[in-house]
């Protein structure tokens, strides 16, 4: 990749930068040679082919996660400005300078912009966010989901645990162990799945654990946040009233089973 | 507390914020209303109380009021601290309304353990509750602002608590609804905090 176009311009960052996890932090500003159409990402390759400060001081290249590209995978998501988002779609053009750049701090940072999100799949596991369709013997066919409400579930399905609705949740933090809104809007997304429904009382009950669906404080925030646009908040609100009838059919039901 | 049990701790927070904390919240304020209309009538519908036995109105006190508000107090301190500001970053008005929720309610429990200790207290140790007992009170101005703060906080956090057990219960699930409520429950909270402010204003 060259700078070839040469507009002559350039992208002024400053980059929150820590070394190893649990390690000091420290800001750095870069100014890269601007071209047209950038996004975060390709500044951040700038840097990492010249990985000098403003200043003129040689320094390490940053280093972040990304994948797709596309903002479907969720792996490049970092503090952009302030906001939480992913680093492909973000387009410089879009944004002030200095561009500021900060991981997100919900979750453990590894490096840099780097963060584990080992919580977030942790918890998918937790409620069970899939459909359980294996047996010792072909179980066949499931039961028809209706169109309108396939159509309806993709919308929820869209979720890529890009982890920005953690980080823009003022109750998932390192002193609190709320499960978050990502993971919670999965288990109304596999229990209406019409085979998925078969488990959801396991995923109702496991929601009611500590740290659960109840630890949500209705700041709203994570509906703001998701890139997706998937609606969390009625999401936890059709939880919320799920629970409740779970709660009385734990406790007064003549059994617990589904249905 | 015993592992595993935090949603129905939540569940019953929630609850116990509305019944019977918001209910007695009401009637307490509606009472003082009566200050509005003089001396005698506030002092007579205070008295009211005293036709109930001694007995049971202590433990009509400790069931419907001081273990319920002290397990919404504690409990919500708790909610209150687990919580990490972003207001900077997210100023939406849900997200003002989830940190005013916490300010109200920690400010609560310094006002409310101040009131409790200035009038039900003083009556224990042989005070008489009072038109006069108040109005001394609120002679002074600072006492005055602590007890116009303390009512409004009340208030608000009331309506507001009202919205989050809409929601908090799935009662309120679509964006509409949530609206709706919205709206209601501020107009309750201006309402409710006429009634509360005229109280405490009439005795001065």
């Amino acid at each position: 990749m060259t700078t070839a176009v040469g507009t002559g311009k350039t992208v002024k960052m400053e980059i929150l930068r820590q070394d190893t996890e649990g390690g000091q932090t420290r800001w750095e500003k870069f100014e890269v040679p601007y071209r047209p159409g950038m996004n975060v990402i390709s500044a951040l390759m700038a840097i990492q082919q010249n990985p000098v400060t403003a200043d003129g001081q040689k320094t390490t290249p940053v280093t972040w996660d990304m994948n797709c590209l596309e903002e479907v995978c969720g792996a490049c998501s970092m503090v952009i400005n302030g906001r939480p988002r992913q680093s492909c779609s973000t387009l410089i053009d879009q944004l002030e300078q200095p561009v500021r750049l900060e991981p997100m701090k919900t979750f453990p940072v590894v490096r840099d912009l780097q963060v584990d999100r080992s919580r977030m799949f942790n918890a998918l596991k937790k409620v069970k966010a899939w459909v359980p369709i294996d047996g010792s013997y072909d179980l066949g066919e499931g039961p028809r989901m209706p169109e309108r409400k396939r159509q309806w579930a993709y919308e929820l399905s869209k979720c890529m645990t890009c982890g920005v609705c953690m980080e823009a949740c003022p109750n998932v933090s390192e002193k609190a162990s709320f499960i978050g809104p990502a993971p919670l809007s999965q288990v109304r997304l596999f229990n209406t799945h019409p085979t998925g429904a078969m488990i959801k009382d396991e995923r109702l009950n496991a929601i009611m654990g500590d740290g659960g669906l109840a630890n949500c404080g209705n700041s709203q925030n994570c509906v703001a946040a998701c890139p997706k646009g998937i609606p969390l908040t009625t999401s936890i609100a059709a939880l919320n009233r799920a629970t409740t009838v779970q709660m009385f059919r734990n406790f007064f039901g003549s059994d617990h089973m589904v249905d | 507390m015993s592992k595993n049990h935090e949603f129905y701790w939540r569940r019953l927070h929630s609850l116990l914020g509305i019944i019977p904390v918001g209910l007695f919240l009401v009637f307490h304020l509606s009472l003082n209303f009566t200050a509005t209309g003089g001396e005698e009538n506030y002092n007579n519908s205070i008295g009211i109380m005293e036709l109930v036995p001694h007995w049971l109105l202590l433990i009509v006190e400790w069931v419907v009021i001081y273990i319920p508000i002290l397990f919404h107090g504690l409990y919500g301190v708790f909610i209150a601290f687990t919580a990490t500001s972003n207001l900077q970053r997210f100023g939406t008005f849900r997200n003002w309304m989830f940190m005013l929720q916490r300010i109200s309610g920690v400010f609560l429990v310094i006002f409310i353990a101040w009131h409790i200790f200035q009038t039900r207290i003083q009556k224990a140790l042989g005070a008489d509750v009072d038109f006069n007992m108040m109005e001394e009170i609120v002679a002074n101005p600072f006492m005055l602002a602590f007890y116009i703060v303390g009512i409004l906080a009340a208030t608000f956090h009331l309506a507001n608590g009202i919205w989050s057990f809409l929601v908090s219960w799935g009662i309120t699930q679509s964006k509409s609804s949530q609206k709706v409520a919205t709206y209601v429950t501020m107009i309750f909270f201006v309402l409710l905090s006429i009634i509360g402010v005229a109280a405490i204003l009439a005795f001065v």
